[in-house]
């Protein structure tokens, strides 16, 4: 279809401000309307493609939809067991000191099924860039409740929302591992604004920085929307996202070069 | 002032209509069009001109269809 708002004199390469990164697959991403994965994978290469170090970059996606990323982000990829990614991660990095290792885990992977592995490898400090897509359910089985599932939140295996007493407590792991000493750098961030996806790509930036200078494991949690899980248009899930997610898992920097960050004391007024 | 002007070419095949863009547009550019593509989807389209290049649709767009163009335009 013909666009009659074209503005066809200024579409020459020079004056290109924005377009898909290169190191994405020219192929449509499987991933639902609306998903996060999609933006997350953009500004993940777009910092590999601005560092150019595709040659140099590894990365490791273990089981749930992050395991689809190793077909469209086109950089060395290797896929772990259920959980394993940090432990397989740990390994690279020992082999290949010069190259850059990240993982990129969903939250039931990295705080259900691999909370071993990831505890561990961020207590030994390992050179590591951990990437945690944080949705609050498992996405890819069918919207199972995860650890990270809010209280009352309602998903396929909590259909009258989670309840604390029976069920537990949401588990903010990213909390938990910024207590560790081998932790350099912390974050969580979101994708779904504009003035979020800058932010995230700029941590992302920074993790990949640090691991040129051996700090120590960086773990950016990216909190994301689940539209197809949480059974809402995409829309709709951002909303709930910032209405829901965002007062439990705050946006912002926990760890920074090393220290935790101290949260300042908001003074409420009636 | 020098002025800016810009374009956004969506790649309609590849438009999933998950609506991200409209909400994340500071001038209501993009809209849903009637029609579908060959997947089935509404597609994100121009309903205007006013496009400055801010490149936000761009960004929170999840399967990355946009691409921006921003000249500088002589003012008189």
């Amino acid at each position: 279809m013909e666009d009659k708002f074209a503005k066809t004199e200024i579409h020459k390469p020079e004056n290109i401000v924005y377009k898909k990164s290169d190191l994405m697959v020219d192929r449509p991403l499987s991933y639902c309307p609306g998903c996060g994965h999609g933006t997350a994978h953009r500004m993940l290469m777009e910092v590999i493609e601005e560092m150019d170090i595709q040659d140099k970059t590894i990365g490791v996606s273990p089981v749930g939809c992050s395991v689809l990323a190793y077909d469209f982000l086109d950089i060395d990829m290797i896929g772990a067991a259920h959980g394993r990614a940090p432990a397989l991660a740990t390994a690279i990095k020992r082999l290949w000191p010069n190259h850059f290792v990240f993982t990129y885990q969903g939250d039931g992977d990295l705080a259900a099924i691999g909370t071993a592995e990831t505890i561990h490898a961020c207590n030994r400090g390992e050179n590591i860039t951990i990437i945690f897509i944080n949705n609050g359910i498992y996405g890819m089985t069918g919207g199972q409740m995860a650890p990270t599932t809010l209280p009352g939140m309602r998903s396929s295996t909590s259909p009258y929302g989670r309840d604390v007493p029976t069920m537990g407590h949401p588990l903010k792991i990213t909390e938990l591992v910024a207590q560790l000493p081998g932790v350099y750098y912390v974050t969580r961030q979101a994708v779904h604004t504009p003035n979020n996806v800058r932010k995230t790509k700029k941590a992302i930036r920074k993790a990949f920085e640090l691991q040129k200078e051996n700090k120590g494991v960086s773990f950016i949690e990216i909190v994301s929307n689940c539209n197809s899980g949480w059974k809402m248009t995409p829309v709709q899930s951002n909303k709930w996202m910032e209405e829901n997610m965002f007062p439990f898992y705050v946006l912002g920097d926990i760890k920074v070069d090393g220290k935790l960050v101290e949260k300042k004391e908001t003074v409420e007024k009636d | 002032m020098a002025k800016f002007k810009g374009d956004i070419v969506i790649n309609t095949e590849r438009c999933k209509g998950c609506e991200v863009c409209l909400a994340a547009c500071p001038f209501t550019v993009i809209a849903m069009s009637k029609e579908v593509n060959s997947k089935g989807y509404h597609f994100a389209m121009k309903i205007n001109d006013e496009c400055t290049g801010c490149t936000n649709c761009a960004l929170v767009c999840p399967d990355g269809v946009i691409t921006v163009y921003r000249a500088k335009v002589a003012t008189e």
